[in-house]
């Protein structure tokens, strides 16, 4: 019964496709747009996107993107940074205390991250800041010092929506990248080519689009890119720089960084490098090669406008129809952003719910390796598919978040070891960190949480949470909360 | 019983009739993967420290002749590498030099990609070597799962097909499991692989966890629990594969006390594991293997450390393995034009022998083709 209302309720949207840009989107789609740009929408934010055509929508959205956090920012984001040399020569205590006062000011980046996630007008700059967070990968256990990293993110937000040429060339000079990728210890003579080698890889052309002489004469233009120590800053470093001539992408000259990066911006496969990306993060798992072939083109000879990108992407049919086929996972951050937005929750202890945020697979400002998240189904394995079903169900039926902020601050202090700094954390991942109002969100779907749930309500309740048919058929006779429950803890759930 | 579950039953033991020897006894041959994450410097494992141009090329680096270990027979290793020295002396250590493959590929990523689908460097296979090794294999259909990752949340060689699961705790996994759940209902994409993982958790929960109190002394910190995990589990007999990953090996600065304090890790993390096997009674049916996605490069950089290089230093542990060194070192008067190392042994030759001589299993169809087996296991 279920499934052939969701079979005639798929059939009835490929139908409305053809008039979609200029009908209402109605509530359906308007929840699948809002979820794709940014996190899952309050039943007031779709309401309100609900009425307009899916174009004005975007542009909506697209208007409303911001180049700040609302949040306010950790108090120690201008604090002093202490140089490696200064580092070295502390005593043993002095620098364990150091290492811990580090680890709490990451800990605190991160939950006030999730925080303006949470909380922002524009979900949308947010996940594309995130999206450039995870292109231009830093992490900090490599580069240790949080307020370098709390200012890539600055950075990041800032042109999240903007340029990409212009991003890219901040991105490379930033702080946090140059600690990363070892450009600080590249000199003439001697280039480190970790740098060169990833803006070919990562950032810009992709694999298979350049050869190791590309990377090793690459490195050489980068020489001199460093940093001063204390003030955290860039600084271009003459003596260390190699002028002479290089051959880059069968380009010869006395370049410099910039001038390769350029080298790499005039190429094709850069442009559709990035709309690839860019689709898998909105539109659909596998990339229409055709369609991002001609929106590339649009990015790269067009000024290298990320929100135009950005536009032609979110107006893909895709992005307001739902199947098996262009379902995709939900990150981490989008299941506890879009857990709190929608169900009209709080995010009742931030700094936990970012370690369980590391428990699914997604710690902030710490990914994997710089080849970022590989996302998709490569979220869900056993280990990060159960870290996200214990976090829905304290979310949802745990006790009070009371001593979460009080093991918040227990971080704080500095632990006897290693050891008992991890039992910390683990302690902190099982902390109840997000709070859903069951009660009202049932009641928006005509359920209470001790009423025995009618077929009716859960196919309203599931229709408004899943985007495709739910593995497990209803049980009869269940109440409310049991309902809200098993569509919550379902693999359904986990789509977008 | 049901007339489904009857069938499957009939059926595996039908199959039983036609498994090897190890494999129809209760519990499987065990393969110890320890994967050292970022690309374990080779030449400062085993060091060339009868070759002078490795002082040339490291002025900073290089490992004097005075602090390297020297045991009976075996090439000189890095001090850090002590703990391992009961292994060598009871031939239970073999030692696979210059292991690698052609033209060599420098990024992290792809690299220890090559290696776990075992792939040309220029092609690109979808599923991991083991996911393919297990596939159809009746041996391993009858235990609860194909492997554990412990420490990682990629399944690396278990990646596309295995029935792998990774875990940091097992006994919290088992709790965990109860909040997944078996459904049969046809799917696609992203659906499909959920519900698969649904099934992996659900079987995998009620099987690997045992509480067992060791004699045996762990390191301290996480290697030391993972390999304690790693044992625990082993003790279950219900996994023929565990994979565990000690990261930090990408030393470009400042390598000497990092890759010591690795390397050390490495060793303890090693020793302890025998000695838990041989507790359970366990010993006597694993293989250990340690690999890295590349060695490093030869000459050090500016910066106390090594850039990213080619083929690396393999070791193999375990009572079945033929103690010694394997392959030649590959020659650092004849580097390739990046100025890394040329192979000398392909790596696939290595998991060839784990397949063929260690499982009796054929290996040309996991492998693409025939690479001939090394000589360490027998």
């Amino acid at each position: 019964m279920a499934l052939l209302r969701w079979f005639l309720i798929g059939m009835l949207s490929l139908h409305a496709a053809a008039f979609a840009t200029e009908q209402p989107l109605g509530p359906q789609k308007a929840r699948w747009l809002l979820t794709r740009a940014g996190f899952a929408p309050s039943d007031a934010e779709a309401a309100e996107y609900s009425t307009l055509t899916h174009r004005s929508a975007v542009d909506r959205l697209l208007a409303g993107a911001r180049t700040t956090a609302l949040a306010p920012a950790p108090l120690w984001i201008d604090e002093r940074l202490v140089p490696p040399r200064e580092f070295r020569a502390m005593s043993d205590e002095q620098r364990r205390v150091q290492l811990q006062k580090q680890i709490r000011m990451g800990l605190e980046l991160r939950g006030w991250w999730l925080r303006e996630m949470v909380a922002t007008p524009s979900p949308l700059t947010e996940r594309m800041t995130l999206f450039w967070h995870n292109h231009f990968v830093s992490a900090q256990p490599k580069v240790r010092y949080a307020q370098l990293m709390y200012r890539q993110n600055v950075l990041l937000r800032q042109h999240a929506l903007g340029r990409f040429d212009e991003l890219l060339h901040a991105a490379a000079k930033d702080p946090a990248m140059l600690i990363y990728l070892d450009a600080v210890t590249s000199r003439r003579g001697s280039p480190n080519e970790n740098f060169a080698r990833e803006v070919m890889e990562l950032f810009t052309l992709g694999e298979g689009n350049y050869g190791e002489q590309d990377v090793k004469e690459a490195a050489r233009a980068f020489t001199g890119w460093s940093i001063d120590p204390a003030a955290g800053t860039y600084v271009f470093r003459r003596l260390l720089h190699d002028g002479g001539a290089k051959t880059v992408l069968g380009r010869s000259g006395r370049f410099d960084g910039d001038a390769v990066l350029d080298i790499l911006l005039a190429q094709p496969s850069t442009a559709e490098f990035i709309v690839g990306k860019l689709w898998r993060e909105f539109v659909s798992p596998e990339p229409d090669g055709a369609r991002v072939r001609s929106i590339a083109i649009q990015f790269r000879i067009g000024g290298w406008h990320i929100d135009g990108v950005v536009r032609a992407l979110l107006m893909q049919p895709e992005v307001i129809e739902r199947n098996d086929d262009n379902a995709l996972v939900k990150s981490p951050v989008d299941l506890v952003a879009g857990l709190v937005r929608q169900s009209g929750g709080e995010l009742t202890a931030p700094v936990p719910a970012a370690v369980a945020l590391a428990g699914m697979g997604q710690n902030l400002f710490s990914p994997p390796n710089v080849r970022g998240w590989a996302g998709g189904v490569a979220w869900i394995n056993t280990q990060t598919l159960l870290a996200r079903k214990q976090f829905l169900d304290r979310a949802l039926t745990g006790t009070s978040a009371g001593p979460a902020e009080a093991m918040a601050t227990t971080v704080a202090e500095p632990a006897a070891s290693a050891d008992g700094l991890r039992r910390r954390l683990q302690a902190l991942e099982q902390v109840r960190s997000a709070r859903v109002d069951s009660v009202a969100w049932l009641a928006s779907v005509g359920l209470a949480p001790e009423r025995i749930a009618s077929p009716d309500a859960r196919a309203r309740l599931e229709q408004a949470l899943l985007v495709v048919a739910p593995s497990a058929p209803a049980r009869e006779g269940a109440l409310g909360l049991d309902t809200l429950r098993a569509v919550l803890l379902g693999p359904a759930y986990q789509l977008k | 019983m049901d007339r489904r579950g009857f069938f499957r039953n009939a059926s595996v033991l039908l199959a039983a009739a036609t498994l090897p020897a190890w494999a129809r006894a209760e519990a499987p041959r065990l393969l110890v993967l320890i994967e050292l994450r970022g690309g374990n410097d080779g030449l400062n494992t085993v060091v060339p420290v009868d070759d002078g141009l490795y002082f040339d090329l490291r002025p900073r680096l290089a490992l004097k002749p005075d602090v390297v270990l020297r045991w009976h027979g075996a090439p000189a290793v890095h001090p850090s590498l002590a703990a391992l020295e009961a292994l060598w002396q009871a031939g239970e250590m073999a030692i696979l030099a210059g292991v690698g493959y052609p033209a060599p590929n420098l990024s992290h990523f792809r690299s220890i990609e090559i290696w776990d689908t075992a792939s040309d460097s220029h092609q690109y296979l979808q599923s991991g070597w083991l996911s393919r090794a297990v596939q159809g294999q009746a041996a391993f259909a009858r235990l609860s799962a194909d492997g554990v990752v412990i420490g990682a949340a990629d399944l690396g060689p278990l990646a596309g097909g295995a029935r792998a699961v990774a875990v940091n705790d097992p006994a919290r996994f088992a709790r965990q499991s109860r909040l997944a759940s078996i459904e049969n209902v046809p799917a696609r994409g992203a659906m499909a692989h959920l519900l698969r993982v649904e099934g992996d958790i659900v079987r995998a929960g009620a099987a690997i966890r045992r509480d067992v109190t060791f004699k045996t002394e762990f390191p301290r910190g996480p290697v030391g629990i993972a390999v304690q995990h790693a044992a625990g589990i082993a003790a279950t007999g219900s996994v023929p594969v565990l994979r565990l990953t000690l990261p930090g090996f990408d030393t470009h600065q400042n390598q000497s006390p990092v890759h010591a304090t690795l390397l050390r890790l490495f060793a303890e993390g090693v020793a302890a594991l025998r000695s838990a096997l041989i507790e359970l009674g366990v010993w006597d049916r694993t293989l250990v293997l340690s690999y890295s996605e590349f060695g490093r490069r030869p000459r050090e950089n500016q910066s106390g450390g090594t850039d990213h290089g080619t083929a690396g230093t393999l070791f193999a542990f375990g009572p079945a393995v033929r103690g010694g060194i394997h392959g030649e070192s590959p020659p650092l008067r004849s580097l390739d034009a990046d100025g890394n190392l040329r192979h000398t042994t392909d790596f696939r030759r290595v998991y060839a022998t784990v397949l063929e001589q260690w499982w009796h299993l054929p290996s040309d169809l996991v492998l693409q083709r025939r690479y001939e087996p090394l000589n360490f296991i027998g």
